[in-house]
């Protein structure tokens, strides 16, 4: 099980990056943290004939606060997300599902931009960005254009970057006093892609839900908000019929697809009792 | 595409500088390059953590990190851990215990057990699991594993508590 | 006067916690498994494989692959045969079983996917992958069997026309009178038990080297294997060379479980290129091929049904168990033991005398199948653990009291069960009660229920089992196949005193090494630190079988133990004769030669072993000391001897979810004299991770066309450290009489017997739900199924 031959180019900053990926078209892909590609480029499932290396982009690493936002740089791994003390302050839901990502060993090398642009449909980023209403910075020799994670997941590994863009940040708004989130997924094994998976976040005054979203991953070709079961949520305490409501509402939302191991009724139900326990977690008096 | 990447990296404290195909990964490398065979390629595909080696400092996959990435990188296998008697406690334990039975996952254990031996307070039984679980053994059911890396993880910590309180 | 010197008191290593020598070299990074072997000359090999379940090759061009960079050589399956004589995989103690020949690489039609049907020789592994996906073949797909309830219909093609049919084999066993016992039972509970198709995942995957000198008309082929002498034989007879030019060397091997002690046709193509080319040919299967090609096990469905009495005794079992094999029976072994095994195990740990079995074996397009850790047994045990903990259910009777009714009694030996297997001396009771007392169970069944009613699901699953282990020729000699049930061990006194054993059961991790030092170390009076052990290698040492069937202690351990004696008799003579003393008034305890009586040194064993070998000159001319020494053992007394145990499980089920958590295990076990608990415990502990992994986790998925869907390990899922449970392990003796040393093998007990605790513990918690699972792996799907919560 050996990589088929390609080039290889370390890029010497982001607009470097950008040029060599002009100059190759869409015969180049870009090595992050190579956590996924290079055991698809091993098992020969892709062969690009070129890699552009920017896993050595410093400019691309690192977790800062605006006044409005967390930004957190494309190349930031999984581990650096798990350890982040500003993380765990904000937005402790993410933290929790760092910690969540594959092993130790792989979290140390995989990054946040790099599973957003893969658009694995059963990785936990892709649902955060749209849960938490996330931004993303793309760059190209063109210039750079800001991306709603809402606009930004369009299929299966299929995303809005255009050819020759390179995703730079992560924009997470910061948030209001009231919100909260919550996160779970179901996996059969420590560190395994998730039978389904979500992000719930609501603001909770006086202990009703309001501006509820709930992201679900590894149930559909890519992350998807539960739209018709979040207004089902809102004005509601989360209760068993706000939330039996919102059940109702998942297959309509979601058009689950059946896994090696599970078919559409099992991740439909699934993706019912994970919503109904990470809502309970938000409705929780001090939740 | 024939092209040849050279570098230039430190393996166990020596450095050695090698031109490399873009496609060989570290664990190639280091079994094919260095002839370092400690390390093992379990799955080629990052699931089994049998080629798990210190990259920097880190625990990472030898499987899924490139060696022509690694110019100026420091890497630690299981021979140089062994040599500088880094983890013969941990060796001794896993001795002890018989915390292996073919051997071919030990290396890899040992490696991403250096990554929680340093806990403090030690890692619990149910930390040290979830930490091993990207490593797959075969042989021993995993508890004796558990039990020697439990077992080093405390020895360690009270010898450090020892340690501060001579000092 | 001087005070007495304190005499040595006779000291053995038979019981004792010896952690093994050999481990250190591992944990150091170390080993010498096959892949780490560098050779002068050496080139890679890699395959093309089939796509396709079953299909014609009407074009395959190499020519591409030949101009590709680093190639050296490509060759299809009719070049690869002209090296490789093909074969066929029969017993002739399995009355009409039938296979077809099997060639090394495909000739014209692939069978499985994954089967070889080219080779590449380049001087790189990437350059060999670069080049095999240049070649082009062009396949005629044809229908695939892969459905084994359908493989016999007359509908369904038959993959090998030659044979009429696609039934490898058929067995029944009746009893008679069986329908009148269930017609007058007074419960009968009926299932259909079904098993994932699984295999054995071994961390190193096979690996082979194999060199071939033609001045010498010599191979040499380094191989993780456990049976170096059969395959030996094998290289022989199929690549026509003479037997003692072929030296098979098996150094460390990295697990193995049964999966390394088949002949696989891949690595018959690599000695037959080797043979061809003249030049040293490296393989090993990445994790893809593992999974494709090395070998499968268990997939059966058995409808059963067991009758019992108003007292809750059985009176009657009944089976029919359908098993699907792949194209080809795999040689040497067959394909046919498991279901075989599944026959002659059923309810084997019960008293009853009225038994109907039923064994079919079909063969698929699916990769073969064949003997993996516990051949047979976690079927067995589980379909008759999960009848009885059904029946006990039925008749309100607590699961721990109904096998208390229903196992043989402890004094009821020897005994043969209604299958035909015949029991030494088993101790089903003893370990009943010590693993109740191990687990507290009347305190587990109180917490059970205080949970419940908080709506917290945890069920006990308990699980009796036998082991077959210590097998004489009845298993495969008797049918013809050149694997030997003796083994031998050959020890040799060093000048220093110390002792260098030889033996032909191999070591992959279960500790062999460490056994046999133990072994020798006691019976010759010496250190267990100055024996060192020699595995692996056909070139030294004697003869023998290897390391399968739970053999290594029982057999391995008995030859060593003879050897030991034998060894030390001749050291006592040779100090005799220094001594000018009547040897059977010395003995020989931690290297010095002492007086028998009193324990008082006389001589050391170094020098000794420094005259025997230096100075023979000043011994009389007549006395030849005798410092190397050869035994063999092969077990005579009974077919197999079994051994036995019992195990329980305690899980949580999420009824929400289907979710299954592993919360502790418990087992006792009875194999015999126990050379090194820290060894049995360990074997037991693996043993248990797999058959949990068989309950939980591990199915092999294909699609209706054969193509195998989880070929990966991210998505065929294996035991991990986070979801494995602690284990408390208890043990009972009972040495069997068949040797002196009265071990049995431990190997496959923890196996056997884990599936059908975990089963029976699911069910349990699902009492409350009205609900029941007997499929496996039991995945969230089939709980949540059987919960009614999806349809």
């Amino acid at each position: 099980m050996k990589a088929p031959p390609f080039a290889y180019r370390r890029a010497s900053s982001v607009a470097d990056a950008c040029a060599l990926l002009d100059a190759h078209g869409g015969s180049a892909r870009i090595l992050a943290g190579g956590q996924s590609l290079i055991p698809s480029l091993n098992l020969r499932l892709s062969q690009p004939e070129l890699l552009i290396d920017i896993s050595q982009l410093a400019e691309l690493r690192g977790i800062r606060v605006s006044a409005t936002e967390m930004i957190i740089g494309a190349l930031t791994r999984h581990a650096d997300i798990e350890r982040s003390a500003e993380v765990r302050a904000r937005f402790p839901a993410l933290a929790d599902a760092a910690r969540q990502i594959a092993h130790p060993a792989i979290r140390n090398r995989g990054t946040i931009g790099g599973s957003i642009a893969l658009a694995d449909p059963a990785a936990e980023w892709p649902a955060a960005a749209l849960a938490f209403d996330m931004r993303f910075t793309a760059v190209s020799t063109q210039g750079e254009r800001s991306i709603a994670a809402t606009e930004f997941f369009k299929g299966l590994y299929e995303t809005a970057l255009l050819p020759g863009e390179v995703l730079r940040s992560i924009h997470v708004p910061l948030p209001a006093a009231a919100q909260r989130a919550a996160f779970g997924e179901l996996t059969r094994r420590s560190g395994d892609y998730a039978i389904a998976g979500a992000f719930v976040t609501a603001s909770v005054t006086g202990g009703w839900l309001g501006g509820t979203r709930a992201a679900f991953f590894g149930v559909a070709t890519r992350p998807l908000l539960a739209a018709r079961a979040m207004r089902a949520l809102d004005g509601s305490a989360g209760d068993a019929a706000a939330v039996a409501a919102a059940r109702a509402h998942l297959e309509a939302d979601l058009d689950p697809i059946a896994d090696l191991y599970n078919s559409r009724a099992t991740k439909l139900h699934l993706a019912g009792v994970l919503l109904a326990r990470l809502v309970a977690r938000l409705a929780a008096p001090g939740g | 595409m024939n092209q040849l990447i050279n570098v230039t990296l430190k393996v166990n404290g020596t450095e050695v500088s090698r031109p490399v195909e873009p496609r060989t990964h570290l664990i190639d490398f280091l079994r094919n390059e260095l002839a370092l065979t400690g390390s093992h390629a379990g799955c080629e595909h990052g699931v089994c953590g049998a080629c798990t080696v210190l990259v920097d400092g880190e625990i990472v996959r030898g499987c899924l990190t490139l060696a022509c990435q690694l110019d100026g990188a420091d890497v630690v296998t299981v021979e140089g851990l062994t040599e500088s008697g880094a983890i013969a406690d941990l060796q001794t334990a896993f001795h002890l215990r018989n915390a292996l039975q073919c051997g071919y996952c030990t290396p890899g254990m040992l490696v991403a057990a250096t990554a929680i031996l340093g806990q403090q307070p030690p890692a619990t039984r149910e930390e040290i699991r979830e930490h091993l679980s990207g490593n797959y053994c075969r042989c021993t059911g995993y508890e004796a594993i558990v039990d020697a890396i439990e077992e080093t993880a405390k020895a360690r910590a009270a010898g450090r508590a020892l340690a501060q309180e001579g000092a | 006067m001087n005070a007495p010197v304190p005499g040595l008191a006779p000291t053995t290593y038979i019981g004792q916690d010896t952690p093994r020598a050999n481990a250190r070299r591992l944990l150091a990074g170390r080993g010498q498994y096959v892949d780490d072997l560098r050779l002068p000359r050496e080139l890679h090999a890699a395959f093309v494989r089939s796509p396709h379940a079953h299909a014609r090759i009407t074009r395959l061009d190499l020519s591409p692959a030949r101009k590709s960079r680093g190639v050296f050589w490509c060759g299809t399956g009719a070049d690869v045969a002209r090296a490789v004589s093909p074969w066929v995989a029969t017993l002739t103690h399995f009355k009409g079983m039938k296979s077809a020949p099997q060639y090394a690489v495909a000739v014209d039609r692939a069978t499985w996917q994954g089967e070889a049907v080219a080779v590449i020789v380049a001087q790189t592994r990437a350059q060999a992958e670069d080049a095999a996906q240049l070649v082009e073949v062009e396949y005629e797909p044809l229908p695939a069997v892969t459905d084994m309830e359908t493989a016999l219909d007359a509908a369904t093609p038959v993959i090998h026309p030659d044979l009429g049919d696609n039934l490898a084999f058929t067995r029944g066993v009746d009893t008679g009178g069986v329908a009148d016992v269930f017609a007058a039972a007074h419960l009968v509970v009926e299932d259909t038990f079904r098993f994932g198709r699984h295999t054995g995942v071994c961390l190193e995957p096979r690996a082979i080297t194999a060199d071939y000198n033609p001045s010498e008309n010599q191979l040499t082929v380094y191989l993780a294997n456990q049976a170096p002498h059969m395959m030996r034989d094998i290289f022989a007879k199929h690549l026509d060379i003479p037997e003692a030019n072929v030296r098979v060397i098996a150094r460390d091997v990295g697990g193995s479980f049964g999966i390394k002690v088949h002949v696989y046709p891949d690595e018959m193509a690599i000695v037959g290129v080797a043979k061809l080319l003249g030049r040293p040919i490296r393989y090993s299967a990445d994790r893809l091929e593992s999974m494709s090609t090395d070998i499968h096990a268990r997939e059966h469905r058995v409808r059963a049904k067991m009758g019992v009495d108003r007292d809750g005794r059985i009176t009657a079992i009944e089976i029919d168990d359908l098993t699907g094999i792949g194209p080809y029976s795999v040689y040497p072994r067959t394909s046919a033991v498991e279901g075989n095994q599944v026959v002659n195990l059923t309810g084997a740990a019960y008293d009853f005398r009225h038994y109907v079995a039923n064994l079919r074996v079909v063969f698929q397009n699916k990769t073969p199948t064949c003997q993996y850790r516990a051949v047979g047994h976690p079927i067995a045990m589980a379909v008759a653990e999960g009848l009885v903990d059904h029946a006990a259910q039925k008749l309100g009777i607590d699961p721990a009291e109904f096998r208390r009714r229903n196992l043989i009694a402890d004094d009821n030996y020897p005994y043969t069960s209604a299958s035909g297997m015949k029991f030494e001396a088993l101790s089903h009771h003893a370990c009943l009660d010590k693993l109740l007392a191990l687990m507290d169970y009347p305190a587990l069944r109180a917490e059970q229920k205080a949970l419940r009613a908080r709506g917290i699901h945890r069920g006990i699953g308990l699980a009796a089992l036998i082991e077959v282990t210590n097998p004489s020729a009845a298993f495969y000699g008797v049918g013809g196949a050149r694997i030997s049930s003796q083994d031998g061990c050959t020890l040799r006194l060093e000048p220093t005193g110390w002792v260098t054993a030889q033996t032909g059961v191999t070591e992959q991790g279960q500790g062999t090494e460490a056994m046999i030092a133990q072994v020798v170390a006691s019976a010759v009076g010496i250190p267990v630190e100055h024996v060192r052990v020699i595995t692996g290698d056909t070139d030294t040492g004697p003869y023998g079988g290897g390391t399968w069937a739970s053999r290594g202690a029982g057999i391995g351990g008995e030859a060593a133990l003879l050897a030991g004696r034998e060894l030390k008799a001749n050291i006592l003579a040779l100090a005799g004769v220094i001594l000018n003393r009547d040897a059977a008034g010395l003995d020989l305890r931690r290297a010095q030669i002492v007086d028998a009586a009193t324990g008082e040194p006389v001589l050391p064993l170094a020098e000794a072993a420094r005259i025997g070998q230096y100075r023979p000159d000043t011994l009389p001319r007549e006395f030849q000391p005798q410092l190397s020494v050869t035994r063999q053992f092969g077990q005579r007394d009974w077919p197999f001897v079994f051994t036995n145990g019992i195990q329980a499980s305690y899980v949580e089920v999420d009824p929400d979810t289907g979710f299954v958590k592993l919360l502790k295990h418990w087992m006792v076990e009875d194999c015999g004299t126990i050379i090194n608990p820290l060894l049995v415990d360990e074997q037991l502990r693996g043993g248990i991770a797999q058959g949990i992994g068989a309950a939980l986790w591990e199915e092999v998925l294909y699609d209706a066309d054969g193509n195998l869907k989880n070929g990966t390990l991210a998505d065929y899922l294996v035991p991990m450290a986070a979801e494995m449970p602690d284990m408390v392990l208890g043990h009972v003796e009972t040495p069997t009489r068949s040797s002196e040393l009265g071990a049995k093998g431990a190997g496959e007990a923890g196996t056997a017997g884990a599936p059908g605790a975990v089963m029976n513990a699911i069910n349990d918690a699902l009492l409350p739900f009205n609900a029941r699972v007997t499929e496996m792996p039991f995945t969230p799907e089939r709980l949540l199924r059987a919960l009614g919560k999806i349809a």
